[in-house]
């Protein structure tokens, strides 16, 4: 399966040229760029690791694309994905977030049903290679 | 502007209390002299003052009849601050192109209202003024509130921020739609429809506001099925998903019951109808914001008093008060589909919706400023005959912070649901892309979708079949300040 979080998941993996195109995209509108990673790409897990702190300083993309091929070397297996922070008052918050690097296999996650009085059910999920291995040698 | 000498307040207190009737004016409800206080809360109506009405005359009796008046002089006036507690009518000006038609501008004193209460805001600005005899018709145009009263709502209990936050979807609109046909399927069936929605692409799927519990689905036969469609279409995707599931009923008690039970299923989200009544939504408000749940609101029943110019009450001040009565999702039109809308009025809507502060906008029909005091941000939401083909237009009208719902258009797709919603999504995610490109996606857009289609086999099919459909229709509730154009 292709997990599908960010937002362009739906499309072809993006070429480092695009990617480019999406890095002027967010300096021009003046937010700060993060690189973050993980092998464990369950969707309620928002905090993958910080590859640096977001790089409120690099304005130009080709600094950016050279720390995401710094990352890209570290982990080539695990998801990396390149997140816009907007500062600005009443957002102050993540504006865009898509995924630039994911493993070659992706087992996907196994849906958990504890059944409970009332017909009700409770659900949990847990990524097949999570279960397998420990976290950093997970794909 | 009528005998002057009429429309004059009578300062002298003896004559002013004499039994008897006085004109609204003579009462005190008209002064063209006032400057509105920071703190007064204000209001504009479009009147049409039956034939031979003065028109200051008749803004002072909506002034005089949406505060302390009633139509004849009563001395226990004469207890009270009446002065201040009087609402002032202090301009009137004829509506651009509109005959017989006049703006009154009124003000209110902030003592006149209770804190945090919508209903209490409604009764008195549209309580009984809209059946005034004197008037043939009256229109709530737009309303400004001081932070001062702002202040006392908490407004929405999730926002725009936390939403995406929670859902983890950020740098596009998010994608809807909602479950067909709105009735009769069960809830084993309504859970494949809702699953299929999700599975293909889309962040969340809704019921539609007459969804209740009805003989053909138990409303807790469709919450287990649809959080089981949830679950599953998450696990299969791993992306955050949600379906509204609307806890409409005909008590409050009852929405407790069925928001408990969404809350125990896992549901991110939950939804209610216009139709509940300003202080149901206040209250689901509060529930929602003590249980971490995201508030739909469906619109039903506005288009019976938002959608002539003439009369009722304009959308954009249900929007306003929606903000304030505090819900996170409203459904605010869509310019392009299948229901009422010119685009410039809707973005008026969108921005009152979203803005931190509201600037004076009168070609889309914003005609007071409003700062809005760090109050959570209303998604709205586009829903009503919008397909894919339409991507360009839908993300160049309304930008990120939207959730666009494609019913028809994802359900009726010729290869499948999973294959329309799909559609959505590719078309969705391309256009955004191509504009943080650069490209002028209001020209190139078709092309963009052509292109993307190339390679999504289900998106060249949605583009087959939907992609001349417009729904071209004059619009009744426009801008008095431009001309309209035409959206296809």
């Amino acid at each position: 399966m292709r997990i599908t979080q960010g937002t362009f998941s739906f499309l072809p993996d993006l070429s480092d040229a695009q990617i480019t195109k999406q890095i002027d995209y967010c300096l021009d509108k003046g937010w700060a760029i993060g690189i973050e990673y993980t092998d464990d790409p369950h969707p309620r897990n928002t905090f993958w690791e910080m590859f640096g702190n977001p790089m409120f300083d690099v304005r130009d993309a080709a600094g950016i694309l050279m720390e995401l091929n710094r990352c890209r070397q570290t982990f080539p297996q695990q998801y990396i994905r390149v997140t816009a922070f907007d500062s600005t008052h009443g957002t102050e918050s993540v504006v865009m977030s898509f995924i630039v690097n994911r493993p070659p296999e992706e087992p996907g996650f196994r849906l958990i049903r504890s059944e409970e009085p009332g017909r009700t059910i409770r659900y949990s999920m847990e990524s097949y290679a999570v279960q397998a291995r420990p976290e950093g040698s997970r794909y | 502007m009528g005998n002057m000498n009429e429309a004059v307040q009578i300062t002298d207190a003896k004559k002013r209390y004499s039994a008897g009737v006085l004109k609204y004016a003579q009462m005190g409800y008209w002064d063209g002299d006032y400057q509105p206080k920071a703190t007064d809360i204000l209001a504009l109506f479009r009147i049409t003052p039956q034939d031979g009405v003065d028109a200051v005359e008749a803004a002072a009796a909506v002034a005089g009849e949406s505060s302390t008046a009633t139509w004849t002089v009563v001395w226990t006036d004469r207890l009270t601050a009446c002065d201040m507690y009087r609402a002032k009518a202090y301009r009137v000006e004829p509506v651009p192109g509109n005959p017989g038609q006049f703006f009154c501008y009124v003000a209110y004193d902030l003592s006149l209202f209770e804190e945090g209460s919508i209903t209490n805001v409604a009764a008195s600005i549209i309580g009984n003024v809209f059946s005034f005899k004197p008037l043939k018709a009256a229109r709530l145009e737009d309303m400004q509130f001081p932070v001062a009263y702002v202040k006392t709502f908490p407004g929405p209990p999730t926002g725009i921020v936390v939403e995406r936050e929670r859902l983890d979807k950020f740098g596009r609109p998010l994608l809807g739609a909602t479950t067909k046909p709105k009735l009769g399927l069960s809830g084993r069936n309504y859970g494949r429809v809702v699953y299929e929605g999700l599975r293909g692409g889309l962040d969340f799927m809704k019921d539609d506001e007459n969804i209740n519990s009805q003989p053909f689905m138990h409303w807790r036969d469709r919450f287990l099925f649809v959080m089981d469609a949830v679950n599953k279409a998450s696990a299969a995707t791993g992306e955050v998903k949600g379906s509204y599931l609307n806890i409409t009923a005909g008590t409050m008690e009852e929405m407790y019951r069925r928001a408990q039970f969404a809350k125990e299923l896992g549901s991110v989200i939950v939804m209610i109808d216009l139709v509940v009544g300003y202080t149901a939504i206040q209250s689901m408000s509060h529930w929602c914001r003590q249980n971490d749940m995201v508030l739909h609101l469906h619109r039903a029943g506005h288009g019976t008093y938002t959608r002539q110019k003439n009369h009722g009450v304009s959308f954009r001040v249900i929007a306003k008060w929606m903000r304030l009565a505090g819900v996170d999702h409203i459904h605010a039109g869509t310019a392009v589909g299948k229901l009422e809308g010119d685009p410039l009025t809707v973005q008026g809507y969108y921005n009152v919706c979203r803005d931190t502060h509201t600037k004076v906008d009168l070609p889309r029909g914003i005609y007071f400023e409003q700062d809005w005091g760090a109050l959570k941000k209303v998604m709205p939401v586009a829903s009503g005959g919008i397909h894919a083909g339409q991507m360009h237009q839908l993300l160049d009208l309304f930008g990120d912070d939207v959730v666009l719902q494609f019913g028809g258009g994802t359900i009726g797709h010729p290869q499948g649901i999973q294959a329309g919603a799909t559609a959505n999504r590719v078309a969705l995610e391309a256009m955004v892309l191509a504009r943080n490109e650069g490209r002028n996606i209001r020209e190139e857009g078709p092309q963009i979708l052509r292109d993307a289609a190339k390679w999504c086999t289900p998106l060249a099919a949605a583009l087959d079949t939907w992609g001349d459909i417009t729904f071209n229709y004059a619009s009744t509730d426009t801008s008095d300040y431009v001309p309209t154009p035409s959206v296809a």
